[in-house]
């Protein structure tokens, strides 16, 4: 990110700030920790004695305070079990002819007859699969969800757009509720409100409320000055200003929010199905993927596959009409009409439980029931192409996890790479990363050289190699530098509470883990970007599959991973790629096709070739773009660490989850509030260093 | 034409917009003769941003008064402090008489449902509301019954042209279209005082000068008391009965359209002014003089009739023109002389350059 500003600044000379000279102090005190290394252990590995045991001092508080207040939460949970059993039987009342009728209604209002005949489809494939009572289970806890989450979230973006005071607490307070893995507060909410599916309701509703609390105030904020103040001059009093003219204005970006509200209640859902107590269709994936039943937990899979796609283009619909106007069917569904087709629904339900009051209607055979042989199959490709797949595995996990966990000095032994580091290569290592450096330093300053020489050590090191106070030091450094310095102090707390809570190697793990997963996304995601900027045919085929992967709940990503690459935190890093994976490929694409078109035909011109053109002005250009598609990928990867842990880490997702098996409160949260002050450092670095850059060339 | 002898509807009197830490703090001061340049300086010096300084002026009934200035002049701003949607900070606004600035809540949104209309620059049209309902919607926050506000609306949508179109929603329509919705709902409420702040500011050209015929034709009927933004002179010249013009906050010339483009009060107008064509601008009542007694001309034109106008019947031989007296009074004369006096001045103005 400064690497531009540095070229703007001079290419020839760099300058030589005194922003360098603690980059050199510290360049001095990474050699002695690494050649002291060896005398002084400490230096990587933080002794078991420092550590403050913080996680049973909270234990102890919980347990004190969790015995005081316990009784109202019990009846808090009593009471919103009352209506959580009404709408199951609500649902499982409902007989499924009635529920697609009233589903395609909606569909037809919303988008127009395909989405219709999407929702007749999806509908069918899970009646037949055999999972439509566990589906409707689910959809009444997202029904519960969805309405607490909106109100809550509606009342505190009026009071964020009402007072714009109070606006850090709750952008920070949304940062949290957004950043600290679920898993982590499912513990406390478990002390507090007692085993049973109204944890995963309440859990739900926290967790999808902060897009409706931002999107509110966004709605809220861009009311045209225009609009507002012909709303006074009609003489409305501030009720009538804030009902009839400034709420319906929003209402597009509110829709927005609601939208975004169910889909992340839907995910949550899902996710609390781990703790159990209610026969959910996120619960059904999780014991086929236990029972390693591949072809159960592929079919149950797609159900909530097909289920989030549903309830994403069927709310979002009401959001965002489409450009070209509505269609004929969509005008054709007029709200009467779509009232009546309810109503239509409705009465075809009551007829049939009169005419037949028990009868499930559900079909006796269901394809999950005739799935033997399948799984059995599956298994057969497992294993027949199990070479491919282990050599996949293996390539990756020698030539790329290795690495970056031990180092290369870790790695090149006779046991792992079949040969032992000889002094030649590492001298040889040591002049190619010098070299490497000094070309960045030519081309882009001291700061990319520091970045070349800082990527080298790690890369000898290894993150689980490397001193913990040059990397705390580091860290907290460009924090100070690139932001400001309370950036860099809460850095430097942050890992702080991290080290001595004796969190560090997980720590480390997760760094390395998303690091990788980050740069793998990066790359990939980057080229399939530049190749959807560059052809409309490519673009056209990935938006579906771009669309479908960020509807997904995250749960899903497991299933493919776990089938062929087995439990292991190879199969972790291919879940949370195929997670993160999507900013990337969306915002090159977008930032690359948005590039200012004058700038570009200025430089074809000017005889570029289309290759010199992408690197030299359109990549650069679209540069703030692709650092906030950077920005959602850290973002996506850290969130999907406490999910991948199921699969079998060592890192701070595993601790969340082992800490939930243990309904350990405190290292649950402790290393739940570690995942997000890792994901809120690395958001407040990069909008630092993207208005920094933005600041630099105007 | 004469507006002196109209009631005052709405009086202006030297006042204050400040932006800033402390604006209050300039204005405690009451019985002193403030500079107002110098206060000006002041506060700018002192991190303040004077938005308008020391604005007085007084509009008659049924007037059309412009107020132009380039972007960033104040113009606006001082408009919002004529509706209270800014709260100036010093100085006083008389309509009719009563003070506008001791309204109280209440009292202020009564005026604006009574009183005032506002057309804005872009529009301000709620989306998710038909050109009916738009136009019905200050009757609708008045309580009035569905039936009589659908009436009077659909009165309003005939009033500016867009019959037919009451069901269509504001994206459906042209710029120019939906500020004729803009200005039907503007006028439903039936309001004395209309503020027009760049009404056609957005529009293109072609359609800005439909609008502004449309305007006047309004204007004829309506004869409402006009508050009118704009920064295009020669929209200023045509549409004004008098404009003031606004500088960096301050109104530096307020007269009628010949005054200022014959005795521009400084550089600024004169340079803002020069290229408006006097022959234009400048109309028969404007330069005929009294006729004193004297055996009047039997060629009679109307006072508004531009001198432009007339060449065609100079060239024919015609020496002198009656110029009737508007409400009674006595009729004036207009030489031929006096005309070309003036097209000696515009050629005078052009070699000059």
């Amino acid at each position: 990110m400064t690497a531009p500003a540095a070229i703007a600044r001079s290419p020839r000379r760099p300058a030589i700030g005194p922003a360098l000279l603690p980059w050199c102090g510290l360049g001095v005190l990474t050699m002695l920790c690494l050649l002291l290394k060896t005398e002084l252990p400490w230096l990587v590995n933080f002794p078991k004695e420092w550590t403050l045991p913080l996680a049973s001092y909270i234990d102890a508080m919980t347990d004190v305070v969790v015995a005081v207040i316990q009784p109202g939460f019990r009846a808090l949970s009593a009471l919103l079990e009352a209506p959580m059993r009404g709408a199951r039987l609500a649902l499982a009342w409902l007989p499924w002819p009635a529920v697609m009728l009233a589903v395609a209604a909606l569909a037809l209002k919303s988008s127009g007859e395909r989405l219709a005949i999407f929702a007749l489809a999806t509908l069918a494939y899970i009646l037949l699969a055999g999972y439509w009572p566990q589906s409707m289970n689910t959809l009444a806890l997202v029904l519960l969800a969805v309405p607490i989450s909106t109100v809550l979230g509606f009342l505190l973006g009026v009071l964020g757009y009402a007072r714009p005071r109070l606006r850090p607490v709750l952008n920070g307070a949304l940062d949290l509720m957004q950043t600290v893995p679920a898993f982590a507060y499912l513990i406390p909410l478990l002390l507090l409100f007692g085993f049973g599916p109204v944890v995963g309701l309440i859990a739900s509703a926290i967790y999808a409320t902060p897009p409706m609390v931002r999107n509110t105030m966004l709605g809220l904020d861009r009311v045209p000055a225009a609009i507002s103040e012909a709303g006074l001059m009609s003489g409305c009093t501030r009720r009538q200003q804030f009902w009839q003219v400034e709420v319906p204005t929003a209402l597009p970006q509110l829709l927005v929010g609601f939208n975004q509200t169910t889909m992340a209640a839907l995910s949550m859902v899902i996710v609390a199905a781990i703790i159990g107590g209610f026969e959910d269709i996120g619960w059904e994936v999780l014991s086929s993927m236990r029972k390693a039943e591949f072809g159960q937990s592929i079919l149950s899979g797609l159900v909530i596959a097909l289920l989030a796609i549903l309830i994403d283009r069927l709310t979002i619909g009401f959001a965002k009409p489409p450009e070209t106007g509505p269609t004929r069917a969509m005008r054709w569904m007029t709200p009467r009409r779509l009232v009546l087709s309810l109503a239509v629904a409705l009465a075809f339900a009551i007829a049939i439980r009169f005419a037949a009051l028990d009868a499930t209607f559900l079909p006796q055979t269901a394809l999950r029931t005739e799935m033997g042989g399948v799984n059995q199959w599956l298994l057969g490709i497992v294993r027949d192409y199990a070479w491919f797949f282990d050599g996949v595995r293996n390539a990756v996990l020698y030539c790329l996890l290795l690495p970056m966990r031990v180092g290369i000095s870790g790695a090149a032994t006779p046991a792992i790479w079949g040969f032992a580091l000889s002094p030649t290569a590492t001298a040889v290592y040591v002049v190619l990363v010098l070299a490497l450096a000094w070309l960045a330093m030519r081309r882009f300053g001291w700061r990319g050289a520091s970045a070349m020489l800082a990527a080298g050590v790690i890369l000898y090191t290894g993150f689980l190699g490397l001193p913990w106070p040059v990397f705390i030091l580091a860290v907290a450094l460009l924090a100070g530098q690139v932001a400001d310095y309370r950036l860099g102090l809460f850095a430097l707390a942050g890992f702080a509470l991290i080290l001595v809570n004796g969190l560090w190697p997980q720590l480390v793990q997760s760094l390395y883990l998303c690091t990788l997963a980050v740069l793998l996304c990066l790359l990939i995601g980057g080229m399939l970007g530049v190749w959807a900027a560059h052809s409309d045919r490519v673009s056209h085929i990935l938006k579906p599959i771009c669309d479908a992967l960020q509807t997904m709940p995250q749960f899903v990503f497991l299933i493919p991973a776990l089938m062929f690459f087995k439990v292991g935190e190879f199969t972790a890093l291919i879940a949370i790629m195929l997670y993160a994976i999507v900013p990337p490929i969306r915002y090159v694409e977008h930032g690359l096709r948005h590039v200012r078109a004058d700038v570009v035909e200025a430089v074809e011109q000017m005889g570029a070739t289309p290759l010199q053109t992408l690197l030299q002005a359109k990549l650069p250009l679209a540069l703030p773009v692709v650092m906030l598609g950077l920005n959602q990928t850290i973002m996506a990867a850290l969130s999907m660490l406490a999910i991948a842990a199921l699969v079998g880490t060592r890192d701070l997702g595993q601790a969340v989850y082992v800490a939930l098996g243990k309904a350990d409160a405190g290292m649950g949260l402790i290393a739940g509030l570690s995942i997000a002050f890792l994901a809120i450092l690395a958001d407040r670095l990069i909008q630092a260093a993207v208005a920094r850059s933005a600041a630099a060339s105007n | 034409m004469n507006a002196a002898s109209r009631p005052i509807k709405l009086a202006c009197r030297n006042v204050w917009k400040v932006y800033g830490r402390r604006p209050a703090y300039y204005f405690d001061s009451r019985g002193y003769v403030i500079d107002p340049d110098a206060l000006a300086e002041r506060l700018r010096a002192e991190a303040h941003l004077p938005a308008v300084v020391d604005a007085s002026f007084e509009v008659a009934t049924g007037e059309i008064f412009v107020i132009m200035g380039l972007s960033g002049s104040g113009k606006s701003t001082l408009v919002r402090c004529l509706s209270r949607l800014v709260e100036p900070s010093a100085g006083e606004i008389l309509l009719d008489g009563r003070n506008l600035l001791a309204a109280n809540g209440k009292e202020l949104i009564e005026l604006r449902r009574h009183a005032m209309g506002m057309v804005f620059q872009n529009f301000g049209l709620l989306p998710h509301l038909s050109v009916l309902d738009n136009v019905a919607f200050p009757l609708k926050i008045q309580g009035k019954p569905v039936k009589e506000r659908e009436a009077r609306a659909r009165e309003m949508v005939a009033l500016v042209g867009l019959e037919g179109r009451e069901a269509s929603f504001p994206h459906q329509l042209s710029g120019g279209q939906q500020q004729r919705v803009g200005i039907a709902r503007s006028l439903a409420v039936g309001p004395e005082l209309w503020f027009l702040d760049e009404p056609f500011s957005a529009l293109d050209p072609l359609i800005r000068k439909q609008m502004q015929d449309e305007f006047l034709r309004l204007q004829r009927m309506l004869k409402k008391t006009i508050i009118f933004i704009t920064h295009d002179i020669a929209e200023a010249f045509r549409l004004a009965d008098r404009l003031a013009i606004m500088r960096a906050g301050k109104i530096v010339q307020i007269g009628r359209p010949a005054d200022i483009v014959l005795n521009p009060a400084d550089d600024y107008v004169a340079q803002f002014t020069e290229d408006m064509p006097l022959l234009r601008v400048i109309t028969a009542g404007d330069i005929a003089t009294p006729a004193n007694g004297a055996a009047l001309p039997e060629r009679s034109i109307a006072a508004d009739t531009s001198l432009e106008a007339l060449i065609p019947q100079l060239a024919s031989g015609v020496g002198a023109f009656t110029v009737p007296g508007a409400g009674g009074s006595a009729p004036a004369v207009l030489s031929a002389g006096a005309v070309l006096a003036v097209l000696e001045r515009e050629r005078a103005r052009r070699t000059s350059e």
